[in-house]
């Protein structure tokens, strides 16, 4: 099968086939850098040696079949596994050249400059406004108006704003699920963090909601460095710069989204993009 | 006879046997509350909440048994609540697989299910001998150490509802632990906490033993301590167990006001589990 025949299949439109990384800055500046790392889940092994790097304002897309550590590497990067004994990474992640994988380290301050959203929507058991003013006030004290214009526009940011401004005051629980998602990555933006990790992001989403989420992640690529795992091909086709297809633990490939959806060097990859395992 | 039939009868039957013994258990508590009307609607009176325990033969009403029960049930809730809450709290936040943790949980379920009475000796030795005399303060402790239990249950129970999506959310912000804890997970579960909170308050109310060997009963008004002090389930259990008429009738009334109570109790802890704050 020839590359233009697996991009045609994936339904990949023509345009973002022969399209640049679509951004002024031609070469992108490395944000982080994964190396040589391993997790254990006690003693299974759930990734092998992967290294990779993180381009700041870029996405980076990790796609594979359920269980092959994609969500793993995601949760290593804010180390948000520690929550949880009998969990553990080898190796090192460089972001901007410092190893966050250091022991020491101090967690809260690491996870503040790296947000996470997650597959289900998390609202917070408290208001819209007190959901994203929590994050906040945690690293800031802020008076009362300049609290009021982070939270509009954090709020502005994710795109739901105009649906909420009226109910600030109401449950972020009365929402949508489209809605609580928006929530959650206008609660992750408002503290403005470096790296952004969606981990499945619009997986319990309907479609139009789902376009809404991708359709933000363009606007966020322009201020951070994001990282998605996603189970839908077409959206890492769609939304990031680069692709990392991962299989059993291990990294397979990592490239330019464009070549990975047009000229996969490995066969698994190809498999995989086209349907035909996993 | 086919399949389908077969069903429609095992069904019919196992309804039946469902109905009746759904009713034969209300039937006992419809019971004891009409029992309880019927004899105590006579003893609710004005003067019951207005007089003290009177001497056999006079008239009176519980005014001091009251007020030791409400003070009583008040200490060991301030008490027993705190205690409970961050004891439910380290067992569900702090203390997951940890060898430490199970053996807590192990001695609390234990505890929850110590006879009353055995909490009664406890403390008549460990605070009524030493003191010296019988107080209200070994009353509350007594009433509190029934209290601890059940709200470090209810709090852990509580707090393994909540989704730990919830806390990685928390913490993915960089929230500290305590935050999290405090701001996210006591707020997600905190009406199934109050509920524990009322449940244990509705069983202390009415515990006779405990407060035996403890409190013991006071004839008078007090609201001394450290001394005796009167209070509802003795004072009913005295009173019922008199030969005297007018004390029996007294005694109807007290056991119909704690009865009362607690179903309001419960009633409440019902009414607060099935309203939601964020309901809106």
């Amino acid at each position: 099968m020839s590359p233009n025949d697996t991009a045609a299949r994936l339904g990949v439109p023509p345009e973002l086939s022969d399209r640049g990384l679509g951004s002024p800055e031609a070469v992108p500046s490395q944000k982080a850098e994964i190396r040589n790392v391993n997790f254990f889940y006690d003693r299974f092994q759930a990734l092998k040696n992967i290294s990779l790097p993180l381009h700041d304002k870029r996405v980076t897309a990790f796609i594979g079949p359920s269980g092959c550590g994609k969500s793993t590497l995601l949760r290593i990067l804010n180390r948000i596994y520690e929550l949880y004994p009998g969990q553990r990474a080898t190796g090192e992640v460089l972001v901007d050249g410092e190893n966050i994988l250091e022991p020491g380290l101090d967690l809260n301050l690491l996870r503040a400059k790296i947000g996470m959203v997650f597959q289900k929507p998390t609202p917070f058991p408290m208001t819209i406004y007190d959901n994203i003013a929590f994050g906040i006030r945690l690293y800031e004290r802020l008076t009362r108006s300049e609290l009021d214009d982070r939270i509009e526009a954090a709020l502005r940011r994710a795109a739901l704003w105009d649906e909420v401004k009226d109910k600030l005051r109401q449950s972020g629980l009365g929402l949508s699920g489209g809605q609580q998602q928006r929530l959650c990555i206008a609660r992750a933006v408002a503290v403005e963090p470096e790296i952004l990790l969606l981990d499945e992001p619009a997986s319990a989403l309907d479609p139009l909601s789902t376009q809404r989420i991708e359709e933000l992640i363009a606007e966020l690529k322009d201020d951070y460095c994001i990282a998605i795992v996603t189970h839908n091909m077409q959206q890492a086709a769609r939304s990031s710069d680069y692709t990392a297809f991962m299989y059993l633990g291990e990294l397979i490939e990592f490239d330019e989204t464009e070549r990975i959806f047009t000229h996969p060097t490995q066969k698994q990859t190809e498999d995989y993009i086209t349907g035909r395992f996993g | 006879m086919d399949l389908y039939t077969r069903r429609r009868i095992a069904n019919a039957v196992v309804m039946s046997l469902s109905i009746g013994a759904t009713a034969f258990g209300l039937l006992w508590l419809v019971l004891v509350l009409w029992t309880l009307l019927e004899n105590g609607i006579a003893a609710i009176t004005p003067a019951l909440f207005s007089q003290m325990t009177p001497p056999p033969g006079s008239t009176g009403g519980l005014l001091n048994a009251i007020f030791g029960s409400v003070v009583m049930t008040l200490i060991a809730t301030l008490v027993g609540t705190p205690t409970g809450i961050l004891a439910g709290t380290f067992l569900a936040e702090y203390s997951r697989g940890s060898r430490f943790g199970e053996v807590v949980r192990f001695i609390n379920d234990i505890l929850l299910s110590a006879p009353s009475i055995i909490v009664g000796l406890f403390v008549y030795e460990v605070m009524v001998v030493r003191m010296g005399h019988f107080s209200a303060w070994a009353g509350s402790m007594a009433l509190a150490i029934i209290v601890i239990p059940v709200v470090v249950r209810t709090t852990e129970d509580m707090l393994n509802l909540v989704p730990n999506a919830l806390r990685e959310a928390a913490a993915a912000l960089g929230s500290p632990k305590w935050k999290v804890i405090v701001m996210v997970s006591y707020r997600a579960a905190i009406q199934g906490m109050v509920t524990g909170v009322m449940l244990a308050v509705a069983r202390i109310a009415g515990e006779t033993a405990p407060l035996l060997f403890t409190a013991l009963n006071n004839q008078f008004w007090s609201t001394n301590l450290n001394a005796p002090m009167a209070n509802l389930p003795v004072v009913i259990f005295q009173f019922a167990m008199s030969p005297y008429a007018d004390w029996q009738v007294l005694a109807w009334g007290g056991a119909l006001l704690i009865t009362l109570t607690v179903l309001c109790l419960n009633i409440g802890a019902r009414a607060l589990a099935s309203w939601s704050t964020f309901k809106q």
